[in-house]
């Protein structure tokens, strides 16, 4: 047997870490969105940023330290919250810098007449933006291929490293599901004629380069919701300090504008509302780092509230391809016998699992694969769909290995028969989930059945604790498969997925979607074939892979560019990170609320009202210094969590349960717990400054 | 027995009498809100009204329903006050001046019963039956037939409808109301309260002096008055006074009555739903409240007294009365504040300051814990979405609730609702202050003073009705002021939660799987409770430090 590559360890969802550097550079972007027009799109922030404007005229009309300490903290304030926007949006960047090198100065070899078959047609040279859809073009080794289209002629390797950064070469032919090319990659060996299928400017690397730039960012559902949330937090503070004033005034302890201003930029939900669109960026932007281009924001949301997975069988749950993992001998057949004749059948047969007989042959029977040279008189006959059968003829031995159906009906032909105990094995093996294969000959003897190869599915390492967690986070999971229901069954039991759908046609597959989502369920699929598309489209989270066609490229709302099926469950991962960052912060800000009063109601009257110092309890040196304290905290605070922003909380797959009590823990109670120890070490500080005490 | 035994077997009783009927009384209003079946005076009902019972309405219809029928009950409580001298049985009464007739209608239309007059010197026998207590069966009504359309929001799926309204009202004042206040009033009635038509009646006391008593249909409009978390009194003592609320007996009594049905109903909606645990998370919820704050105003009240008379008496006594003592003084004050009730059995004006502002902050809660008839659980379920949503996002879903996604459009409603109380409270204790006119209605100087103004907005905003009496609120801008106030926090909540109904059930539901949050469990109880007092604490903080705070912290 054949070592298979070890599977890749499941990888838990992890960023990269923040280079302090990449603050520093993002600070001039930062400045830049100080601009109000950006500011309204961020009710939080732009009251932050209207406040630090009547600080800011407050401190101009009476000028002190304080005024000025915290008018100055306030502008830093929203810097800091457009600072974290700059670094998510500045990790793109520089992707997009490639990807635009790859697009420009094209030119395309566009053959206007081109007919399927047309030998020689002619052709004229146009630039690549002019290309229209429908457009043929032709592309030979060098050359960049100069819009995204569909291979109708020709079969070429292909350098698709400017997309998905794999240096290694691709084939991609005309007709099948490897028919889409993309504009911008490179055709290494061959010529190919494209029929191009996108508008100028439209393309995938256009439309790649808006989604890692943010461009084309769109605020998602729940990020909507969520603003609603913020938006309606900040208009119940703002009241609450507008009418504190009235309050104050009656107890005589009427209150500068600095100072309502500030507690409420304290009370409003600045952390999450800073952080909130960084967020959505970095969870687009750890697609991007797994070779993964959503489409869509809401996209990526949707997949972590998926319910239902549809998993292709071949790649994800299993290897490739089957593998001979036995050779059952019939009727005092020596098994040496059996094995000698399946590997001579296999000697030409190029397909995997006519590769693993030959290997399966030489480390069970000692069997030295012998060249096709070495054996005189030999015809190699080609498996054909219609006869479904592969075979070798060799010194007047016909010797045929094939589908049971296929190769008894060989045999019967020429006066053999076919024993119970053939059937009897080959049912046996299609219940273990195995393909039985039947080896038969013609020879001297006459012709009879040698046996059976019990060909098998390897379910790949690992998979059955991903789905154990899957199942954990309430995670359905299906198995897609074109083999029997037997077969399928067998299959399904070894890897663990909840369900399969055996003998499977696109139209099975649709409805099968169709019927999850009338159960409320959102479903997550895989695709690549043209056939795929309606299935992806209907899909609540569709991933086509970049080897697949453009049909499904379109059709889905991700594209995989590393084709790899079993990433599925790492883009459901993050979406449901992205959406737990966003709940983890958001708590963390209004638990945060309460050290904040505890700063600042007795810094505001305590005067009037000496009880109220007995809520100090942080024993904040002075009123200033404890207004300012909070103040800073807040602002820093911001740069604080970034790189959590940026990376996503921790998240393991886990019951929704024990995930709440956790970030309930953490996020809560901490959010309650650490700005007392922030503001009180903050003031340690403050208090030393002339004018604050 | 003495004090602190009686005030413990008070509560005790209490809570063990509202354990055994909850369930019974649960279903029976579950089974109203769901049957097909109509009863032969109901067919009368929908007859005269001209309404099609078995007629679903959308959100917006049903809530044409509750304003159309409240603007009509307003309009007719008006003109009754206006014009009770020309009616029977109206003891000689002049007719209602036209603010204080606004201020009394909007006050009981909207189940607040907020009065800034005495009854028995302001209303005539017939405006208190056939007008105030009516409206005490109705508006109670109006509340719950509320909730029964938001609970239909989430069992129903891809509707737009959510109830017919006329059906529910009718249903629950025939089938819930009215039968339990008729026992409650013979119970009341046996145990002392009394009821007659007699006029005012002069007689001498034993120490010579004269004093006019008046009496009237008392038994049978305090049953009402408690059950439907109404809180209104015939008297301007409410259930302070003798002859509403002559014993122990009766005060206990009363209590259970005005949180029976706010407790049942968790029970309601958990049968509706089809999974009582989510209602007995609801329960358990409003139970971790009510008790914490019955123990903590308890507690205050007993030992937080600052005076050398207060020490002798054992407690802070002054404004409660003999026969009640601290122990179930504090029980009512704490569950009248937590019901939107407010009838009273002490003075809460002279409550501890923390005693007091306990009482404040159970009403700034919103009324949720168990709140009152219907608006209790309406309140809480909202409040429960906003906990939903936050917790949602924490296990990394859409948020959902009961199968129903918290998307931007629940959660535009769901914040409207929880914004407006708080804005309209806020806001009118603010202009308040903010006039020094009105400032001068107040009793006390100081920080007493401003609590007086801070508790009569909140009481009004969240329908609760009773006073920090100090407050001189029978002028023509309180009487505006909080008749608009009571309006608004009536009828704006309303609106948000019907507009959430009908949008909860125009969703498919999700299906329940490992990965949605439960919210059954201990843990998310704890969450939502702590999401209560979070979001209300930070809301009120600035206003609770400068009232009861400033007032009861010493240096």
């Amino acid at each position: 047997m054949t070592t298979s590559p070890a599977p890749r360890q499941p990888r838990r969802v992890s960023g990269g870490l923040l280079d302090p550097r990449q603050l520093v550079a993002s600070f001039p972007d930062a400045v830049r969105k100080l601009d109000p027009r950006l500011m309204v799109r961020n009710p939080v922030m732009f009251v932050v940023g209207v406040g630090a404007a009547l600080t800011t005229l407050s401190a101009l009309k009476n000028p002190g330290v304080f005024p000025w300490v915290i008018t100055a903290w306030l502008w830093l304030t929203v810097v800091f919250a457009n600072l974290a926007e700059a670094v998510a949006e500045g990790r793109g960047k520089a992707q997009a810098e490639t990807l635009r090198r790859a697009r420009t100065g094209t030119t395309a070899r566009r053959l206007p007449s081109w007919r399927p078959g047309t030998a020689a047609p002619p052709e004229e040279e146009v630039p690549a933006a002019s290309l229209r859809p429908g457009d043929h073009v032709v592309v030979e080794a060098g050359q960049i291929i100069p819009g995204d289209g569909d291979v109708v002629e020709g079969v070429a390797s292909v350098d698709e490293s400017t997309i998905t950064g794999e240096s290694a070469p691709v084939i991609r032919e005309s007709g099948g599901d490897r028919s889409a090319v993309t504009g911008g990659t490179k055709v290494l060996s061959d010529r190919i004629v494209v029929k191009i299928t996108s508008k100028p400017g439209e393309t995938f690397i256009d439309r790649m380069i808006a989604l890692v730039e943010g461009a084309a960012r769109q605020k998602t559902p729940n990020e909507i919701a969520l603003n609603i949330l913020l938006a309606s937090l900040t208009v119940v503070f703002l009241v609450a300090v507008a009418t504190l004033q009235p309050f104050a005034v009656y107890a005589g302890a009427e209150q500068s504008i600095v100072v309502l201003v500030a507690l409420v930029v304290a009370l409003i939900p600045t952390t999450i509302g800073a952080l909130l669109s960084a967020i959505g960026i970095a969870g687009m932007d750890r697609l991007v780092q797994r070779n993964v281009l959503a489409m869509s924001g809401r996209a990526v949301e949707a997949a972590g509230d998926v319910n239902t997975l549809l998993l292709d069988k071949t790649g994800t749950i299993t290897l490739g391809n089957r593998q001979a993992a036995r050779f059952l001998p019939v009727g005092g057949v020596g098994a040496d016998e059996l094995a000698d004749a399946a590997q001579l059948s296999s000697l030409a047969d190029e397909t995997p699992e006519g590769r693993s007989i030959v290997v399966l042959a030489k480390q069970r029977h000692a069997l030295r694969a012998r060249t096709e040279g070495e054996l005189a008189h030999t015809t190699f006959v080609p498996f054909t769909a219609r006869t479904r059968m592969s075979g070798v003829d060799v010194d007047g031995r016909r010797i045929r290995k094939g589908a049971a159906a296929a190769v008894g009906a060989w045999v019967t032909e020429a006066g053999g028969t076919v024993g119970e105990d053939v059937r009897e094995a080959a049912e046996r093996i299609s219940q273990s989930g195995g393909t039985p294969l039947v080896v038969a000959v013609r020879d001297a003897d006459g012709a009879r059945v040698l046996g059976l190869v019990h060909l098998k599915d390897v379910v790949k390492e690992g998979i059955r604790e991903r789905f154990e967690e899957l199942r954990a986070m309430g995670i359905r999971t299906v198995m897609i498969t074109g083999d029997n229901p037997l077969t399928a069954r067998a299959i399904a039991e070894e890897a663990g997925v909840d369900d399969f759908l055996a003998e499977a046609t696109p139209e099975d597959k649709m409805a099968l979607i169709k019927r999850e989502q009338a159960g409320g369920k959102l479903v997550a699929m895989t695709g690549d074939g043209t056939n795929d598309a309606p299935a992806l489209a209907q899909a609540d989270v569709g991933v086509a892979m970049n080897t697949g066609t453009s049909a499904a490229k379109e059709a889905g709302n991700m594209v995989d560019l590393d084709s790899n099926p079993t990433k599925l469950i790492e883009i459901v991962e993050i979406g449901k990170q992205l959406l737990i960052t966003r709940g983890a912060l958001t708590t963390f800000s209004i638990a945060n609320d309460v050290a904040k009063y505890f700063a600042i109601i007795p810094a505001m009257f305590a005067a009037v009202h000496p009880g109220l110092d007995k809520l100090n309890i942080m024993r904040l040196h002075s009123p200033t210094s404890a207004i300012t304290s909070a103040i800073v905290f807040n602002a820093l605070i911001i740069v604080v969590l970034i790189p959590l922003a940026l990376r996503g909380v921790r998240y393991r797959p886990t019951s929704a349960a024990a995930l709440l009590g956790r970030n309930i823990w953490i996020y809560g109670l901490g959010g309650v717990v650490l700005p007392f120890l922030g503001i009180k070490l903050i003031d340690l500080a403050v208090q030393y400054v002339p004018g604050l005490h | 027995m003495n004090d602190t035994l009686a005030g413990w077997l008070q509560a005790l009783a209490l809570m063990a009498a509202l354990t055994l009927s909850h369930r019974p009384l649960g279903d029976h209003i579950a089974r109203c809100l769901t049957t097909s079946r109509h009863l032969r005076p109901e067919r009368v009902v929908y007859r005269a009204g001209g309404v099609n019972p078995d007629a679903d309405q959308t959100w917006a219809a049903y809530l044409r329903g509750v304003l159309a029928f409240s603007l009509v009950s307003m309009l007719f409580l008006y003109g009754f006050q206006r014009l009770q001298d020309h009616l029977l049985l109206s003891l000689d009464m002049k007719p209602v001046p036209a603010d204080l007739a606004f201020d009394t209608a909007a006050s009981f239309v909207t189940n607040t019963n907020w009065q800034s007059y005495s009854g028995e010197s302001t209303m005539g026998h017939l405006v208190q039956m056939a007008g105030l207590a009516v409206q005490n069966f109705v508006s109670a009504a109006v509340g719950i037939a509320v909730v029964a359309a938001l609970i239909r929001g989430f069992t129903r799926e891809r509707t737009s409808q959510v109830g017919n309204f006329w059906a529910d009202l009718t249903r629950i004042v025939l089938r819930v109301l009215l039968p339990i206040a008729f026992v409650f009033a013979i119970a009341l009635l046996a145990a002392g309260v009394v009821q007659n038509l007699h006029g005012v009646q002069a007689v001498t006391t034993i120490a010579g002096d004269h004093q006019s008593i008046t009496g009237g249909p008392v038994a049978s409009q305090e049953a009402i008055k408690e059950l439907g978390t109404n809180g209104g009194g015939f008297y301007n003592a409410n259930s302070a006074h003798p002859f509403e609320n002559p014993t122990a007996f009766t005060d206990l009594l009363e209590i259970y009555l005005l949180l029976v049905i706010s407790c049942s109903l968790p029970r309601t909606f958990g049968t509706m739903v089809g999974d009582r645990r989510q209602g007995y998370a609801v329960l358990a919820v409003m139970g971790v409240i009510w008790v914490a704050s019955v123990a903590a105003v308890t507690a205050n009240e007993l030992h937080s007294v600052s005076s050398s008379a207060g020490h002798a008496a054992g407690g802070m006594m002054e404004g409660k009365e003999q026969r009640f003592g601290v122990w179930a003084s504090a029980l009512f004050a704490a569950s009248t504040t937590l019901t939107s009730c407010g009838a009273v059995n002490s003075f809460h004006d002279s409550y501890t300051p923390g005693g007091g502002g306990l009482l404040i902050f159970n009403m700034m809660l919103g009324e949720i814990a168990p709140g009152g008839t219907g608006s209790g659980l309406y309140g809480i379920l909202v409040l429960a979405i906003f906990a939903v949503f936050m917790a949602g996002l924490m296990v990394g879903r859409t948020p959902e609730f009961l199968g129903k996604k918290i998307r931007s459009r629940e959660m535009k409603f769901a914040s409207l609702y929880i914004l407006a109380t708080p804005v309209i409270v806020l806001i009118g204790a603010g202009v308040a202050m903010a006039l020094p006119g009105e400032r001068a209605a107040m009793a006390n100087p100081g920080p007493h003073g401003f609590s007086e103004v801070l508790y009569a907005f909140t009481s009004a905003a969240n329908n609760n009705g009773s006073a920090f009496a100090g407050l001189r609120a029978d002028t023509v801008w309180y009487n505006t002021a909080l008749g608009l106030t009571m309006l608004f926090g009536r009828f704006l909540p309303m609106v948000f939660v019907l507009a959430l109904a009908g949008t909860l059930a125009g969703q498919r539901p999700v299906p329940v799987t490992a990965g949605t949050l439960p919210t059954h469990r201990p843990l998310f109880v704890g969450l939502l409770t702590g999401v209560i007092l979070v979001v209300v604490g930070l809301t009120f903080f600035p206003a609770l430090a400068l009232g009861p705070l400033a007032e009861g912290l010493h240096r």
